[in-house]
């Protein structure tokens, strides 16, 4: 059974169609890497996912639920789906702790201590023990980042949505993020990235999927895909960003 | 009959202030429990709600203090309720607060980032629980100084509910120059209190800005 589906979906902002008739279904377990150029709309499926952005016409459902359902319950389906930005977007007046346990005291009603629990477990997971009580402008991108995985790990997520997550970081920082990346994969997280990390996608993703002007123009076993790309415009875009 | 200006009259002075910062504090806390609804009315992405914020904030932005103070001093006694000066007070200067305070705050939240919006969205945080914990709290920081300079405006304007006999600093003031023709002595004194309290109140806000921005 797939976690996440999406069938016939059509986005469009005004008259523009951002996407056009996206058809893809994630299983549990699958890593599936999202390529294109800027403005192919990579971001708006991801966010079409956990309903942020509403679609005009297509089915989505995730863990069951059916996003796109006019009375769907966002805010439960939201726990279940993991998202982190590219710009972290941790919050500034809050410590990592509270970062962290926020949800899961404010959405949840986790008590206190169980909270605190959790929170050490998932700061522990992304390498940053030692951070526990400092805030969001202490810390360096890299940092900022894994505690925003953390965040999202916290409330226990089936699947988790990553929006170019490393593309806001200095070139040297860019590892550390990906290794927790590639132990969440190890672990048996189903992830939907969106990632100019050519490399990455390649050796963690199972599925790539190359996304050109609102279309998923081109999809398959990631390493296949990503070395005998089947469309010029795969190809071209290929080029362009390993040159 | 003229006498001279004196201790007790330094007191009679000093009394009367104890209203002139009642009536604040008063139009300040009721008009600000207004303000909090009538701000968030204004960014809720409801058109209607939108609509009903703008018009009150508009209506009593585009009306003179002086007129409001009137209208609620004289206005009820058509209807046969008869209000007391500190009644009609409390309710002009709190609508005024609650304009000013409503379109100050509006603009603090909607300085917070909508990053921030997005990403409490995205843990299933409902639409009031990210107004709550994640949008207000940092839009507090932002609203200190606005807010400050606001009532330190308050403090001066309530000198207007003097035309409804409501006996606060400046009136007080009046009745002293009318008892012993002495304007300069008592209207820099008049001036004294106010700049004391106005001061100290800007003092205080840049200490507590200092303090927030420390803790977040
Ligand atoms: N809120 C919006 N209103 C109008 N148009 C939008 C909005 N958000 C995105 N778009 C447009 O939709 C298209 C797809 O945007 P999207 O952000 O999904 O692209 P992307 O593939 O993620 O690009 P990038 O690699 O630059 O992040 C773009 O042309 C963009 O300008
Ligand atoms: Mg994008």
């Amino acid at each position: 059974m797939s976690l996440v589906n999406l069938e016939a979906v059509h986005k469009r902002f005004g008259e523009f169609e951002v996407l056009s008739n996206i058809n893809l279904s994630v299983s549990e377990g699958e890593i599936v890497a999202i390529i294109g150029r800027s403005g192919s709309g990579k971001s708006t499926l991801l966010r079409c996912i956990n309903g942020l952005e509403p679609v005009q016409q297509g089915r989505i459902t995730v863990d069951g639920t059916e996003v796109t359902a006019a009375n769907a319950d966002l805010n439960n389906l939201r726990q279940r789906v993991g998202m982190v930005f590219q710009s972290y977007n941790l919050f500034p007046h809050l410590s990592v702790e509270r970062n962290v346990t926020l949800a899961l005291k404010v959405v949840r009603k986790t008590p206190y201590a169980e909270a605190r629990d959790i929170a050490h477990e998932v700061i522990t997971k992304v390498g940053l023990a030692d951070k526990f009580g400092a805030y969001p402008d202490e810390l360096s991108g890299g940092q900022q980042q894994r505690v925003a995985i953390a965040r999202s790990l916290a409330m226990g997520p089936k699947v988790m949505l990553f929006d170019e997550i490393t593309s806001a970081l200095d070139p040297e920082l860019v590892g550390e993020v990906l290794r927790v990346l590639e132990a969440l994969a190890a672990d048996g997280m189903t992830m939907l990235l969106v990632t100019h990390e050519m490399k990455f996608a390649k050796t963690v993703g199972n599925r790539t999927v190359f996304m050109h002007e609102g279309r998923i123009h081109e999809e398959g076993d990631s390493r296949e895909t990503l070395e005998h790309p089947r469309t010029p415009e795969l190809t071209g875009f290929l080029d362009a960003v390993l040159h | 009959m003229i006498r001279e200006f004196g201790s007790e009259d330094i007191l009679f002075l000093l009394l009367a202030t104890r209203w002139t910062i009642l009536l604040t504090l008063a139009s300040a806390l009721i008009g600000g429990t207004i303000a909090l609804v009538v701000a968030v009315l204004r960014i809720v992405p409801l058109r209607p709600a939108n609509w009903l914020a703008i018009g009150y904030i508009n209506l009593v932005q585009g009306t003179p203090v002086l007129g409001q103070l009137f209208i609620f001093f004289f206005g009820f006694s058509v209807f046969g309720w008869s209000v007391g000066a500190w009644t009609a007070a409390v309710t002009a200067f709190s609508i005024y607060a609650s304009a000013y305070l409503a379109e100050i705050w509006r603009g603090g939240l909607q300085s917070v980032p909508k990053t921030q919006w997005e990403s409490s969205a995205a843990l299933g945080l409902t639409y009031l629980q990210r107004l709550r914990y994640i949008i207000v709290p940092q839009a507090v920081r932002i609203n200190i100084p606005p807010t400050v300079g606001f009532i330190v405006q308050l403090i001066k304007n309530t000198s207007l509910a003097s035309v409804i006999g409501f006996v606060e600093l400046s009136r007080a003031g009046q009745m002293l120059n009318n008892a012993t023709f002495a304007p300069m002595s008592i209207y820099l004194t008049v001036a004294a209190i106010y700049f004391v309290i106005c001061y100290s109140l800007s003092n205080v806000s840049q200490r507590l800005e200092r303090r927030i921005h420390v803790a977040r």
